[in-house]
């Protein structure tokens, strides 16, 4: 099948006013005859089953947790972005999209960028008249903070829990219809398939997880949004549940799976701390704004630290170096995630990292406590201060911006950054790959929608902070409302799916069968022991850096693990109660399939761009050298892969993008 | 560390449900307390048993899924964090610890430690929410300037994560404390105010209907909040229901 993105004709400024005026409506009687699917309630399923309900559809919405404010959107910190130019900094529409393209490293669709942009500013009116409680200033007006990979300040936040305030947004947006009776809420309920009808996606299958219970749902449209699949690596920030498996499962069916390969991987994380750890910790990007990144300059210093004889406040400022301000003086320690990521590798394998296991850098807040003390003794009339009362009003300053974060820190390692330095080490954060869609957000299953970071649109190979937000509440609220319409227009006179179709009995039959393998197979080992098994192969051949030899390597190996799963895996319990490790099970049977479509699309991607950084393909010489090098001839594409059985037997389809109103560039932070 | 476990097992809301003894050991004092049950549950796993169920997700202490009432306390002995916010540095070698569900009326048990917290989200269906078209098509956000004072306050009260150790914790299993944090977020902010009568008097219909307990002022609830949300919520939401009286 050829890749068909549907990107209107004309100037791109024009596209999505020029399309809404253009595409057929459903008149608002004949929305109550249509049902729509949302699978997955955070920020895009949310806002999008909120949306969908107040225009008049019927709207089953799902989710695997007890309630839709419990959604992994929850745990964004920093801040998202919009074009408002509240500050008058020169922000603007056109300066938002050529950030986020280049930030992408121009691996993502300029028409779904501009779209993203376009929408941003309705997007903090539309939250704000919701009740969220944004950060303002003395004067009642919206405030704004700088995140990483950008000149203006456009990031709005609610102390450093964004993410929880436009989640709990849309959840009562949700409320409203769920109350109203339009939206009916299937908590803690698992999607098992999707179920195709003459080609078109007409329902789901699902999984009671108290009751164990299997269910038929139908539909005309079904929507995908259930985030990301970082957890392949096992260790990541995502939450532990956050899985593949809706987006595994379209793919089955017929969606194509691009871009697998993209992982932002977050330079501000939590270090490791040892085998028996869950998940990692990060670190809101935010704190980029105020702390200095440093390791010391002399490798017997990182050593002596190390080894814990000395500690980061005795180095002087000669024996540290500020290796991101040295590198990036244009940017210094706001420069773009995979670049931040990248140079904190970089001097860890050269043996400078700070804790025990070498894999940890300082973000330092000192000199921000100094200067924030001095202006405030200032502010306070007091112009020769002394030391300690700097210190006081500094931290003072500093904990009113990031209290919050610095508590967790504390939680977690046991040590006060107020008064040493963070560690800090790059993890896995977000993923940038997901279902192919078109620029109507459609699959290629026709009547499967996939919107927010379970699709692959809009983010190219790396994701500019505080514009995940940015993402999912534009394509729920704004964009699928829209374009899920011009389908559905077709669908009036359909009436009522039925249940049961032999489709529906065929993908329940297909689900029941592999849930009782799974507590059958009395296997040795539990589902954990693969999973983590599976995380260590992602992260030694196919993480922040890849050759070809490791990850040829990773997809033999990832095949291996796999089939000693389906021998080997034990899953106690029975079907009919609430089980985890039975829901696990499923999970890590799509992520060891995932895992090595993964590593096939990153061995294909004979070049570095953004969140994926191919050992053969960095700059040798002039300005640039070390940095990662695009190959704009070769691969300025969307790779969408094709489900053919075995992932290794996948087949690639390219869809080469076009840059008409942005100049392919080298991208440089310096 | 060794440590001895005493952990409520149940099978589900109509099974009585017993107290079981477990043991475990080389526990590392950077764990989480979540994690040393994970690891207690590969044992558990390993010897042909069933894992203990709990609920956890986003381990970062912001989801509000975890639950636990660990020694009598609820999130465990320590203030301002949730179950996965609390480490085993916190425990001592050879301590036994007593782990039970949040109990309520209101939370029935699923199984284990897992609760139904539903009725939390019911409450909110009731008016937990500002009316308002989600169609973008609304006035600008700096056109109804708030006060940094009540767009923090505003803030304070809607960091509630909704975990229900307020209710675990109260004597007279009330969601007082979680209702008057939703009411006066709303309350606080302008936009809120159109519908303020309404919403405190549905929520606070709905919370009866569940059968949670009324305030008798113990303070428990603020103690063991994860989030430091304030008492003065509770007193925010008396006011704003005796205004609808007047």
């Amino acid at each position: 099948m050829a890749l068909d993105s549907k990107v209107p004709k004309g100037p791109i400024a024009d596209k999505w006013t020029n399309y809404k005026n253009h595409i057929d409506l459903v008149n608002p009687a004949n929305k109550r005859n249509i049902d729509v699917i949302v699978v997955g309630t955070g920020l895009a399923g949310g806002s999008a089953a909120a949306t969908l309900a107040e225009l008049g559809y019927n709207v089953k919405a799902f989710a695997y947790q007890d309630s839709p404010r419990r959604a992994h959107s929850i745990a964004a910190q920093g801040g998202i972005n919009a074009a408002k130019n509240y500050q008058g900094d020169g922000d603007s529409t056109y300066r938002l999209f050529y950030d986020t393209v280049k930030g992408g490293d121009y691996r993502a669709r300029e028409a779904n960028v501009y779209r993203l942009a376009e929408v941003s500013a309705n997007i903090i009116d539309q939250c704000v008249a919701q009740g969220v409680p944004f950060a303002r200033d003395y004067g009642g007006l919206l405030d704004n903070r700088s995140f990483g990979g950008v000149l203006v300040s456009r990031t709005f936040y609610a102390k450093g829990q964004t993410g929880q305030q436009l989640l709990l947004g849309a959840y009562s947006a949700m409320n409203r219809q769920i109350g109203r009776g339009k939206i009916q809420m299937y908590n803690r309920h698992e999607m098992m398939d999707v179920v195709l009808v003459d080609g078109k996606a007409r329902g789901i299958i699902t999984r009671n997880l108290v009751t164990g219970e299997i269910e038929r749902h139908s539909a005309h449209a079904v929507v995908i949004a259930t985030g990301g699949y970082g957890n392949v690596f096992f260790l990541s920030t995502n939450a532990m549940g956050s899985n593949v498996s809706a987006s595994w499962k379209i793919h089955k069916k017929g969606a194509y799976f691009a871009n697998p390969c993209y992982t932002q991987i977050h330079p501000t994380c939590i270090p490791v701390s040892g085998d028996h750890q869950s998940k990692l910790t990060l670190m809101s990007e935010s704190l980029r704004n105020d702390g200095r990144i440093w390791v010391p300059a002399k490798l017997e210093d990182a050593q002596a630290i190390r080894e814990g004889k000395k500690k980061p406040t005795d180095l002087s400022e000669e024996e540290r170096d500020y290796y991101l301000e040295r590198r990036y003086p244009a940017f210094g320690n706001l420069v773009p995630r995979d670049v931040a990521s990248r140079a904190a590798k970089e001097r860890c394998d050269a043996g400078f990292g700070v804790n025990a296991t070498g894999e940890a850098v300082y973000l330092d807040f000192a000199d921000a406590i100094k200067r924030y003390g001095r202006e405030q003794a200032l502010i306070h009339g007091d112009h020769n201060p002394s030391a300690e009362k700097v210190d006081k009003l500094g931290k003072e300053v500093v904990k009113a911006k990031y209290g919050n974060l610095f508590q967790m820190y504390d939680k977690i390692v046991d040590e006060d950054p107020y008064n040493t330095p963070m560690m800090i080490y790059p993890a896995v954060h977000y993923t940038m790959g997901g279902t192919w869609v078109d620029y109507n957000l459609m699959t290629t299953i026709p009547g499967c929608y996939c919107i927010g970071e379970a699709n692959f649109s809009d983010h190219g190979a790396n994701r500019l902070g505080a514009s995940a937000l940015m993402q999912g509440l534009a394509d729920g609220y704004f964009v699928l409302p829209y374009t899920i319409g011009d389908y559905l227009s077709k669908d009036i006179r359909t009436g009522k799916i039925s249940t049961d179709l032999p489709e529906f009995e065929e993908a329940e039959k297909s689900v029941k069968e592999q849930i009782n393998f799974f507590v059958n197979n009395n296997g040795s080992k539990s589902v954990d022991h693969f999973h983590k098994r599976l995380g260590k192969i992602m992260w030694d051949k196919v993480g922040m850096a890849r050759n070809a030899k490791g990850l040829t390597e990773a997809m033999t190996e990832i095949k291996a693990l796999r089939e000693e799963f389906w021998k080997d895996v034990k899953v106690p319990g029975s079907a009919d109660t609430y089980n985890e490790e039975l829901a696990k099970a499923g999970r890590v049977a799509d992520f060891l399939e995932l895992g090595e479509l993964f590593a096939k699309d990153a061995l294909v991607r004979e070049e570095s761009c953004g969140g994926h950084f191919r050992e053969e393909s960095a700059e040798t010489e002039g300005p640039q050298e070390g940095e990662a090098k695009r190959d704009d001839v070769n691969f300025a594409f969307v790779s969408a892969w094709e489900y053919k059985g075995e992932p290794a037997d996948a087949v690639l389809h390219k869809e080469q993008l076009e840059f008409n109103d942005i100049e392919l560039k080298t991208r440089s932070y310096k | 560390m060794n440590l001895k476990l005493k952990i409520w097992r149940q099978n589900g809301a109509n099974d009585a449900g017993k107290m079981v003894d477990y043991s475990i050991s080389n526990v590392s004092p950077d764990m989480s307390f979540l994690e040393m049950l994970d690891v207690l549950n590969e044992q558990i796993i390993n010897e042909g048993g069933e894992p203990v169920a709990f609920d956890h997700d986003c381990r970062e202490g912001i989801c509000g899924m975890c639950s636990l009432f660990i020694n009598g306390e609820a999130h465990g002995p320590d203030r301002g964090i949730t179950t996965c916010q609390l480490h085993m540095r916190k425990f001592k070698d050879g301590d036994t610890i007593y782990i039970e569900p949040f109990r309520a009326k209101a939370f029935p048990v699923i199984k284990d430690l897992v609760v139904d917290r539903g009725a939390f989200d019911r409450i909110q269906h009731q008016g937990g929410f500002i009316s308002v078209n989600t169609s973008g098509n609304t006035q600008d956000a700096n056109s109804l300037p708030i006060s940094k004072h009540a767009a923090d306050e505003a803030m304070d009260a809607a960091t509630c994560i909704g975990c229900g150790a307020c209710v675990a914790t109260c004597k007279n299993s009330s969601a007082m404390l979680f209702v008057g944090a939703k009411v006066s977020q709303y309350a606080l902010l302008p936009q809120g105010q159109v519908e303020a009568a309404d919403r405190v008097r549905n929520m606070v219909a709905q919370m009866d209907a569940e059968g949670f307990g009324n305030c008798t002022n113990t303070g428990a609830c603020e103690v063991e909040c994860p989030k430091g949300i304030s008492l003065d919520n509770i007193a925010r939401m008396n006011r704003e229901l005796f205004k609808t009286m007047i």
